[in-house]
């Protein structure tokens, strides 16, 4: 992402972290605001789902985080064991929640989708399906790292966990959409290809911008999250007292 | 003689947010005894299994032979016996059958004979057909003891290897250990036990005193 | 190379041969989890035999999965593992060798036991050779896949609930396609595709998984 070879020493990266943080964080809520304000007054109804297909810039933007996220926590987590850095490691916890926190939002705006596209809550369609079986791999990422006592292990055990589910993403991926097409049997019919390619050229925006909007708060919450792990975890160094007594100063 | 075969370089280790030693440094050659003395919680374990290679070293490298024993295939474990708190041994398995597994896996051939004379060496002859569950601590202690005669290693690492044996059994150890140290042999051990060396040189090694300072190795 | 492999085997084979009721208790989990099934939905038969090859699948997951904990966690508890990792052979070998073992204890008698509970949901001829031959191609895959798991949480409290959120996500792919080639073949349709896929998939399990769980020992185990 950044330069991380210059701040790969979690005491330079913590004041960088600080302030691209709240960069981010500025960024994110002003592309939300116009995001919204784009998702519901601007573009237009659609001719075959009505109103209800509004929910698309939200649930689409979250879908497209929940993987995406797992890719850079797995690359961070590569980074950690090749390189030994601590911080790749950080980077890659503090990155899990805020991605389960989208493959929730994902599944939670599917449901809320599906009852009036669908006609029931929840259907076994491939792409929801895959989408809960993400957050399965997200809890066990968690899991596994709050389960283990030393931060070291932990970080490089979950570490291991993310590179081993990032190989098996398009393994199970492509066997659930298998397994979809071989029982579509019953009269569910996909409706969200048909919306992506009937997308008028203001919902393509909308859509971009809600992406960008999630992706920044991504990049925000995490930063910060990383920002207290390396507090956490460096407590004992001399930098982070000379901060901490600073501030009280 | 001369040469250092064993050579730690600036090892840090840490365990959990605790720094437990920094920049320590040493080497040690063929026929000698390395002491590692410290209180409770000073990394004295952590030490030797860092060396073993069990414990991947917060930074320093520990090198064999001049290379850096992560990067050696098998060289460095082919000369490396170690044996730390747990005995390292199946309970449902005979003394003679543990001995043999491990033989085998050194790729070391040996006969039966063989590992029959390193029980009866540790007074084990009669638990030879005996699962080591029925068998007392220090005789547990003892089967894993009686590797030491069979492997032929170069390198011991010995943790706390007195604990739980009898007098007649220390003196026993202690013979072997010296054995081996005039043979050229290395030995790193953690005892509060005091250890006399007649032949070889001894090293010893402080841990925990004083924070980084003092860790570097004392003749 | 092959006689550390082979003595790596028999060692676990010895050990599981003196503890004959853990090997006894996952095949009987398996047998209980099936029978489970139709006392829940009812004997309707032509729905129990739709649905056969997915209960015999699951169960067989959940039994294998309940073996795992006993993968590493005993040899790590006496230090037998760490004399393990000791040894001059590649810690690679030393999985395989105790993977190979696990699937020997703990899957081999599902795939054997398979042909009769298949009986017991109505599952005929070239069905029933299907389902053994989809446990025989994927149980392999679940204890190379378990493994991974086994080794991750080696030593943490709670570590067989933990593995088993780890390792079934992992799972999905062997059961889509295990059962799968049980359902096709009976509709009549040709399981050649699900059964290259699986034998894929337990290739690449074979040549990474390995490397993965010897990776994790290495981690757990410090």
């Amino acid at each position: 992402m950044f330069n991380l070879f210059k701040y790969s020493s979690p005491a330079s990266f913590y004041p960088l972290a600080g302030r691209l943080a709240v960069g981010f964080g500025i960024a994110s809520v002003m592309l939300l605001v116009i995001g919204l304000y784009m998702s519901f007054f601007v573009a237009p109804t659609d001719y075959k789902q009505g109103e209800g297909y509004r929910i698309m810039f939200i649930h689409v933007p979250a879908a497209w985080m929940s993987m995406w996220i797992y890719v850079v926590m797995a690359c961070f987590a590569a980074a950690g064991m090749i390189w030994n850095t601590r911080l790749s490691s950080m980077m890659a916890s503090s990155l899990a929640p805020t991605g389960a926190m989208f493959t929730f939002i994902a599944l939670w705006t599917g449901a809320l989708w599906g009852k009036p596209m669908w006609g029931a809550w929840w259907v076994w369609d491939a792409r929801l399906t895959s989408e809960l079986i993400l957050l399965f791999l997200y809890v066990g990422f968690m899991a596994l790292e709050s389960a283990i006592d030393d931060p070291r292990r932990a970080a490089r055990a979950s570490g291991l966990l993310a590179l081993v589910g990032v190989v098996n993403v398009p393994i199970i991926y492509y066997s659930v959409q298998w397994w979809n097409t071989l029982h579509q049997g019953s009269s569910i019919k996909v409706v969200s290809g048909g919306i992506e390619t009937s997308m008028s050229e203001i919902m393509v925006w909308t859509l971009l911008v809600m992406t960008f909007a999630c992706w920044f708060y991504a990049v925000a919450v995490s930063l910060s999250r990383v920002r207290s792990t390396i507090l956490e975890r460096e407590s004992g160094t001399a930098w982070v007292k000379t901060l901490l007594t600073g501030d009280k100063a | 003689m001369g040469k250092a075969l064993l050579e730690i370089k600036g090892l840090e280790c840490v365990r959990g947010d605790n720094q437990l030693f920094s920049e320590l440094s040493f080497s040690l050659e063929g026929g000698s005894l390395l002491h590692v003395h410290g209180p409770n919680g000073s990394g004295k374990t952590t030490l030797l299994r860092a060396i073993a290679g069990l414990v991947l070293p917060e930074n320093g490298e520990i090198c064999w032979n001049g290379e850096a024993t992560g990067r050696q295939e098998d060289d460095f474990n082919r000369e490396l016996l170690y044996l730390g708190h747990h005995y390292g041994l199946k309970f449902e398995l005979t003394g003679y059958e543990n001995l043999k597994v491990f033989a085998n896996l050194s790729g070391a051939e040996i006969s039966e004979h063989e590992v029959e004379a390193a029980l009866t060496r540790f007074g084990l002859a009669h638990c030879v057909e005996l699962p080591v569950k029925v068998l007392s601590q220090g005789q547990k202690r003892r089967v894993a003891l009686a590797r030491l005669l069979l492997q032929r290693s170069k390198l011991w690492i010995l943790d706390e290897p007195f604990v739980a044996l009898d007098v007649a059994a220390v003196e026993l150890l202690l013979g072997v250990i010296k054995a081996h140290v005039g043979d050229g042999g290395m030995v790193i051990l953690t005892t509060h036990q005091e250890v006399a060396m007649d032949a070889g040189k001894l090293q010893h090694l402080h841990l925990g005193e004083k924070p980084a300072a003092s860790m570097a190795a004392q003749r | 190379m092959l006689s550390a492999l082979r003595c790596i085997v028999m060692r676990d084979l010895t050990l599981a041969m003196r503890h004959r009721s853990d090997v006894l208790t996952t095949v009987f989990f398996f047998i209980i989890v099936v029978s489970l099934f139709p006392l829940g939905v009812g004997p309707d038969a032509a729905l129990l035999k739709e649905m056969a090859a997915g209960v015999v699948w699951v169960a067989a997951l959940l039994a294998s999965m309940l073996s795992l904990t006993r993968l590493f966690a005993d040899d790590y508890n006496d230090g037998t593992l760490e004399q393990l990792m000791l040894v001059p052979q590649p810690l690679v070998l030393i999985v395989l060798g105790k993977v190979l073992a696990h699937w020997i204890i703990s899957g081999l008698p599902l795939v054997l036991m398979s042909p009769l509970l298949g009986l017991q949901f109505g599952l005929e001829g070239d069905e029933l050779i299907m389902l053994m031959l989809t446990l025989l191609i994927g149980t392999p895959v679940l204890s190379l896949l378990g493994a991974i798991g086994a080794a991750l949480t080696l030593g943490l409290r709670g570590g067989g609930v933990l593995v088993s959120l780890l390792v079934l996500p992992l799972y999905i792919p062997v059961l889509i396609f295990g059962a799968g080639a049980v359902t096709a073949s009976a509709a009549g349709m040709g399981a050649d595709g699900h059964l290259s896929l699986m034998g894929a998939i337990l290739l690449l399990a074979l040549v990474l998984a390995p490397w993965a769980s010897a990776a994790a020992l290495r981690i757990s185990v410090e």
